[in-house]
């Protein structure tokens, strides 16, 4: 791997522009991506290089504009749409969730709806109710839409890609967080496939599966732990849609315990749905019950301190890490 | 036909005006001191849109506002020590330290909250109308909105339904030029696509809806254009919508680069600052002196001052108070 260290930001617009150049079909929209270069800085001088044919500034009318994306990509173009928050996708869900996931399959196959929708999540930031959510958990939910979520520069540049080059309708999650995390990234161009989760820590003694932010929150969690002689596995599956249920049924295997840590709410996410996947086909190895932590099902808050107190984070992990290893 | 209001209503709409930018300058300082957490929008330079429709309202009536709401609040009569307090996210803020700066709400004074997200205001205060006109004929309802907003879905569908039911509403566009860096209508080299082809005017006539553009610079211009709209409106006549050319002065939130903008025109249009202007005027009209109206500021920066030093001190609230409201039982 090369030694360049990047940003996350600078990795997302890596691959957006390494694709522009690839594809003429690819083309960039949304609100303030063109003169402003994306409120994070995602599409920073794509506008510049490839003109207003390609990197289209949109009015603010969801509805309207990822909806055209998805006809768009529905007839051989390749856009990649930004959402801005995926707070916001309630005003244009219906394009997404009954359109671009449905077409296909209602059509017998016969079309591709390849539309990237990129899209910001995650608390932290004081954010509110309104600009805070994570919500991946509703997009996997509806059949017929891929679901990814980077949790590195590296992973957020080859998934990006990978993104941009798939024929099916896929949401882009990136953690508002991330944007200045830095790490390795190659200059050049290389994809990495959906559903391959990726171990970011071998351990031994429990099983930390994490997403997003919250991947480095268990990284940091691991660390504490392994201070107390706690070996933590950490994998990050990457792709919620598609899953690699084997990889993680492979280490649950090994070690018999397991945290689940998930941004998302708790009712009906994530988290409750890979704890069940567990317990159907690895029960007999696990020594353990498994562990969930998760946002309580509140609207997000503003204050910092009741943030502070819903929001998963290393502290919390560590302390699910520990009641797991000491029931036998 | 200005000179027709009253010389304390004018006094108030001055007040009012300086206190809007006199907190708004300092959540500008507190933002960048690193004392606010979060998004904050500031509503500087617009003050004579919300102070020139808010002045007609009486008790009973109703507005709905936007993510750059402080000044809408401020206006109709929000505590601004339980604003600043909520900005800072402290416990006694007005909406408990929940919310924050884009969701402060006060029902009781008739202010049905900040919103964060574009355009999503317009159907509640539709809503709000449609309750006023079964329950309490006479009262009227008002949506702040921003010229982003006017291309949101939920906005065009909230004229068309206003109109078919003849609601006491007034649509009030704030047209501040931007939404964030997409101007609202003159295309730029970089920009060549503008997000509306039609002004907001001929835009609302389209639904069948009494429609004007008016100078938001000048708070007696939107005061009697305002004036029109809302009487129309407490007569049962229907809705109407104020096209109100303004400008803000800060970036679209604080820490923005503002790229798509020149110092020139910025300055440009703060030659044609709204308080100025109507200090100008009241001062030739005889209603103040300069003095008297320098007083008033003053008493506005210290009223701010106070909120601050209060805010400053409170406490935040309690972790376990993050599990209460979800519903009106403990539930959640
Ligand atoms: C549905 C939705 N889309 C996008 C955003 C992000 N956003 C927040 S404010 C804003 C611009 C709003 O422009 P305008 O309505 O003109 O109001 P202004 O900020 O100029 O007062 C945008 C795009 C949002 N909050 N909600
Ligand atoms: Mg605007």
């Amino acid at each position: 791997m090369s030694e360049r260290v990047i940003t996350f930001v600078e990795a997302l617009n890596e691959a957006l522009s390494l694709e522009m150049e690839r594809d003429p079909n690819v083309i960039v929209m949304g609100e303030d991506v063109g003169v402003y270069g994306g409120i994070f800085g995602v599409s920073k001088g794509l506008l510049e290089r490839f003109g207003s044919d390609r990197v289209i500034d949109t009015p603010i009318s969801e509805g309207g504009f990822i909806g055209a994306a998805i006809g768009a990509s529905a007839v051989g173009l390749r856009p990649v749409v930004e959402l801005m928050f995926v707070d916001f996708f309630g005003v244009t869900m219906d394009q997404i969730y009954n359109q671009a996931a449905k077409m296909r399959y209602m059509f017998g196959g016969k079309i591709k709806v390849c539309v990237t929708i990129r899209t910001t999540i995650g608390g932290g930031l004081s954010a509110a109710a309104q600009h805070s959510q994570v919500l991946y958990s509703i997009f996997a939910h509806v059949p017929g839409l891929k679901a990814i979520i980077p949790s590195t520069p590296y992973d957020a540049k080859g998934l990006l890609i990978s993104a941009i080059r798939d024929d099916n309708p896929k949401v882009f999650f990136e953690h508002k967080l991330l944007y200045g995390v830095k790490g390795p990234v190659p200059k050049e161009s290389y994809t990495i496939p959906f559903g391959v989760a990726d171990v970011k820590r071998e351990g031994s003694d429990v099983t930390v599966i994490a997403l997003a932010y919250m991947v480095h929150e268990a990284l940091k969690a691991a660390e504490e732990l392994a201070k107390e002689g706690v070996s933590v596995e950490v994998i990050d599956p990457r792709t919620i849609v598609p899953f690699d249920k084997e990889t993680v049924l492979k280490s649950v295997k090994k070690t018999g315990r397991v945290v689940i840590v998930d941004e998302d709410y708790d009712r009906c996410g994530f988290a409750s749905w890979v704890a069940a996947i567990i317990a159907d086909e690895a029960f007999e190895y696990l020594d353990a019950p498994v562990k969930r932590i998760t946002t309580p099902n509140v609207p997000i808050p503003f204050s910092p301190t009741l943030e502070r107190e819903i929001l998963p984070n290393a502290q919390k992990i560590v302390k699910a890490v520990r009641q797991v290893v000491r029931k036998i | 036909m200005s000179i027709l209001v009253p010389r304390d209503k004018l006094i108030e709409m001055y007040s009012i005006m300086v206190l809007i930018r006199a907190f708004e300058d300092r959540a500008h300082e507190l933002f960048a001191a690193g004392k606010l957490p979060g998004f904050v929008h500031l509503y500087a330079g617009e003050e004579a849109v919300a102070v020139g429709v808010i002045s007609n309202l009486v008790k009973g009536d109703y507005i709905t506002s936007t993510h750059r709401g402080h000044g809408h609040c401020i206006a109709m009569g929000c505590d601004i020590k339980g604003m600043m307090a909520e900005l800072y996210g402290k416990r006694t803020g007005i909406c408990k330290g929940k919310g924050g700066s884009m969701h402060i709400a006060d029902f009781e004074i008739g202010m049905l909250g900040a919103n964060g997200i574009v355009g999503a205001g317009v159907p509640l205060a539709v809503g709000a109308a449609l309750a006023l006109k079964y329950r309490s004929p006479g009262n009227v309802a008002v949506a702040f909105f921003g010229d982003g907003a006017m291309n949101q879905g939920c906005v065009m569908e909230a004229l068309n339904v206003a109109t078919i039911w003849k609601l006491p509403i007034v649509f009030t566009v704030e047209d501040n030029q931007y939404a964030i860096s997409m101007r609202s209508m003159a295309p730029t080299k970089l920009q060549p696509r503008v997000a509306t082809a039609r002004s907001f005017a001929e835009r609302a006539v389209g639904f069948g809806i009494t429609a004007v553009t008016v100078d938001g610079m000048d708070v007696l211009a939107v005061y009697e254009a305002a004036k029109a709209a809302i009487e129309r409106a407490r007569r049962g006549e229907g809705p109407s919508l104020l096209d109100c050319k303004t400008y803000r002065y800060y970036g679209h939130f604080e820490g923005d680069p503002m790229v798509y903008r020149s110092r020139e025109e910025i300055e440009e249009w703060r030659k044609r600052d709204p308080i100025r202007l109507f200090k100008e005027r009241l001062i030739r009209m005889g209603v103040a002196t300069e003095h008297e109206l320098e007083a008033l500021r003053e008493k506005a920066l210290k009223e701010v001052e106070e909120a601050v030093s209060r805010a400053e001190e409170d406490p935040y609230p309690e972790p376990s108070e993050a599990y209460t409201d979800v519903f009106t039982d403990p539930y959640y």
